[in-house]
């Protein structure tokens, strides 16, 4: 099922009555989800994300704009008519019923022309069951399960009545890395399998970046970018994307332009032909740096941590907004680091840096 | 620490004395704790005590100057004359019956207003609520003339009429009660709500299949503490049932005097009383634990 959101926005109005001061959570989201596909809504909290989430299941209403699932306007359906399955940050399970009573308890609530038949929906519930690995724990209570299994219980609730779309609330938040690793692919096998368009909120942009297929980076109630991620992170439109996705995060160096070349410092580390004089952030991927004798940056170099494949060299710049510079770079470079060295020198890849306006914070192409 | 500070490490003390001390204060502290406790006891079980012995006590033995502390001889016909000239028998269906009811028809209003005040949205919530619990504050007697007047105007008082209306409808609400369960209901996540809304859960079915069963607990106090509450009421019954026919076993043992040559014959009463005591006796025994978590829940703490 396609989803569509026009111009969708959400105002909080003001707690206190004296001050006006109303909260815009979401603001003019415009947007269409293409149907089968997972789609991940990452930014940072209070973002809007959830609650464009919850809009989209109708558990909070629009102030403006509209909702549409497939080709039907659904701004103003109420929850239980919308066919959607949600998924909550803290699972939600009904604690004095099983797992089973659990997944069966929506199936119990359809009526009219859904209304299944008792066996069919143990039926139904088993086959959920199975698909997320949990047909063996069907008779426990939900405090006899790990944070995991619960995880499975609550998207088999979610998946049981086959929704048209399923919802996920930070599905992975409550877990530990581990676990998370694990069963963020299972979210990804079980969309796959059952084809549900599939919305999921995130502030972990790892997380948004590794089973999407698409991201929507949100910041303050407005969307900052729409793409696949490896578009995103690859070229992204501000400065705040660029910053809010990648791990280490992307270095910011002041700069300024002049003369068709990029400075940073007193260093010129780019040819940057067409693009007018000004001063300018720069920002520079971890993976951009490349350490050689003949590099047009200096920096003063900190100290070499090892990760194994890679290495992190940590260096400083005057220029550097971050405390310290990351970059990545192969282990065969700390072979070239001579124990005392004090400075090293990088030159740059240049599609692994982006340069923004000072004032917009947009990005410059060149 | 270097050896010129002036700050020294404390001195070594006998290890031996210092154990001795603390026995001989654990083992002090005890004997007055206990002594306390034993005091308490006394003081709380001795009337029970009484009751019990007066009603096994003849008449003379209980007129005695100097009273026995433990009766001569048992005359257990005391328990069969009292069941029969009180009406025991009438006054305990009586009873029974204000208190089931009364306890059903509350626990529907308690469940219904606690799920309002927890969970839905609607104008003047809070000042309503804020209203219901300033009420509290007010001494449940400085009602009895209000309600009084309020059962009169009804023409409730006609007690052949509207039997035992006016001994039911007035204690139907209670504010603690249904504070007690909003609080309950409040500590149920909020997202068990929205999950059974997005799949088309009511409000009724979802305080029928999940908050009921969470809370019960709470509901399981509030039933008892309400049934105790309608078997000891004492003040309102007396003071709106006239009739013999609607007494309750409060009024009635009040009521009640079996005279031999007009002076109550105690020992006969107090086997009424132990009669009437012993159902909330095994009420209590058996059902201790949920009564304790109610008493303790209406302490101090919200």
């Amino acid at each position: 099922m396609k989803v569509e959101l026009q111009n969708l926005t959400k105002i909080f109005p003001s707690r206190n009555k004296k001050s006006n001061e109303e909260v815009i959570a979401v603001n003019d989201f415009t947007l269409t989800i293409p149907d089968g596909k997972l789609v991940g809504l990452l930014g940072p909290s209070g973002c809007g994300k959830s609650t464009t989430l919850y809009m989209i299941s109708g558990l909070q209403k629009a102030s403006s704009g509209k909702i549409f699932f497939g080709e039907e306007d659904v701004t103003n359906v109420s929850p239980e008519n919308r066919g959607v399955g949600l998924v909550f940050q803290n699972y939600a399970l009904y604690p004095h019923m099983t797992v089973k009573q659990n997944i069966l308890f929506p199936l119990q609530n359809l009526t009219g022309k859904d209304k299944l038949p008792k066996n069919e929906m143990i039926e139904r519930a088993y086959e959920v069951a199975r698909l997320v690995q949990i047909d063996d724990l069907m008779e426990r209570k939900p405090n006899e399960l790990s944070g995991g299994q619960q995880q499975r219980v609550a998207i088999a609730r979610a998946l049981v009545k086959m929704p048209r779309i399923l919802l996920l609330d930070e599905p992975l938040s409550n877990l530990d890395a581990r676990l998370r690793l694990q069963t963020r692919e299972e979210i990804r096998r079980i969309q796959k399998e059952t084809g549900i368009t599939t919305i999921f909120v995130t502030h972990d942009q790892e997380e948004a970046m590794s089973i999407s297929d698409m991201i929507i980076v949100m910041k303050l109630g407005i969307v900052q970018q729409v793409g696949k991620p490896q578009d995103i992170y690859d070229d992204p439109t501000n400065l705040f994307v660029a910053k809010f996705l990648g791990t280490p995060p992307i270095n910011v160096f002041d700069g300024k332009i002049s003369g068709g070349k990029l400075y940073i410092g007193e260093d010129a580390v780019l040819d940057v032909k067409g693009v007018e004089d000004k001063d300018v952030f720069v920002g520079i991927r971890p993976e951009g740096f490349v350490p050689s004798d003949k590099g047009e940056f200096n920096c003063k170099l900190n100290n070499v941590e090892v990760m194994g494949r890679d290495v992190s060299i940590v260096s400083t710049n005057s220029a550097s907004l971050n405390p310290v510079i990351r970059s990545i770079v192969s282990s065969e470079y700390v072979k070239t680091i001579a124990e005392d060295q004090e400075t090293i020198a990088y030159s740059l890849i240049p599609h692994k840096v982006f340069i923004f306006d000072k004032e917009t914070e947009e990005r410059i192409c060149f | 620490m270097s050896k010129n500070s002036s700050l020294q490490v404390m001195q070594e003390r006998d290890m031996h004395k210092v154990v001795v001390g603390q026995k001989i204060m654990r083992v002090v502290s005890q004997f007055f704790l206990y002594l306390f406790l034993f005091a308490i006891a006394f003081i709380i079980l001795f009337p029970f005590y009484w009751m019990v012995i007066s009603s096994v006590k003849t008449l003379d033995e209980y007129l005695l100057t100097i009273p026995t502390l433990f009766p001569r001889e048992f005359d257990f016909a005391n328990y069969a004359e009292a069941f029969n000239t009180a009406n025991l028998g009438r006054l305990f269906g009586n009873t029974v019956f204000v208190g089931v009811v009364s306890t059903i028809l509350s626990l529907v209003i308690t469940v219904l207003s606690a799920f309002a005040f927890a969970r839905l949205e609607f104008k003047g919530k809070n000042a309503m609520f804020a209203a219901l619990l300033a009420t509290m504050m007010i001494p449940g007697e400085l009602f009895t003339i209000t309600n009084y007047k309020t059962v009169n105007d009804f023409g409730w008082l006609d007690l052949e009429t509207y039997g035992f209306t006016v001994l039911i409808v007035p204690f139907l609400v209670s504010v603690f009660y249904i504070y007690l369960l909003k609080q309950n209901f409040m500590q149920i996540p909020n997202e068990l709500y929205l999950a059974a809304k997005v799949d088309g859960t009511s409000d009724l079915k979802y305080l029928w299949k999940v908050m009921i069963p969470l809370a019960l607990p709470t509901l399981i106090s509030i039933t008892i503490l309400k049934m105790m509450g309608s078997w000891n009421t004492y003040m309102w019954p007396n003071l709106v049932a006239d009739s013999q026919n609607y007494w309750l076993v409060t009024n009635g043992l009040r009521k009640f005097s079996v005279t031999v040559d007009n002076r109550p014959d105690t020992p006969v009463q107090m086997a009424a009383v132990a009669i009437v005591s012993a159902p909330l006796f095994m009420v209590f025994l058996f059902l201790r634990k949920y009564i304790m978590k109610g008493v303790s829940r209406s302490g101090i703490k919200g």
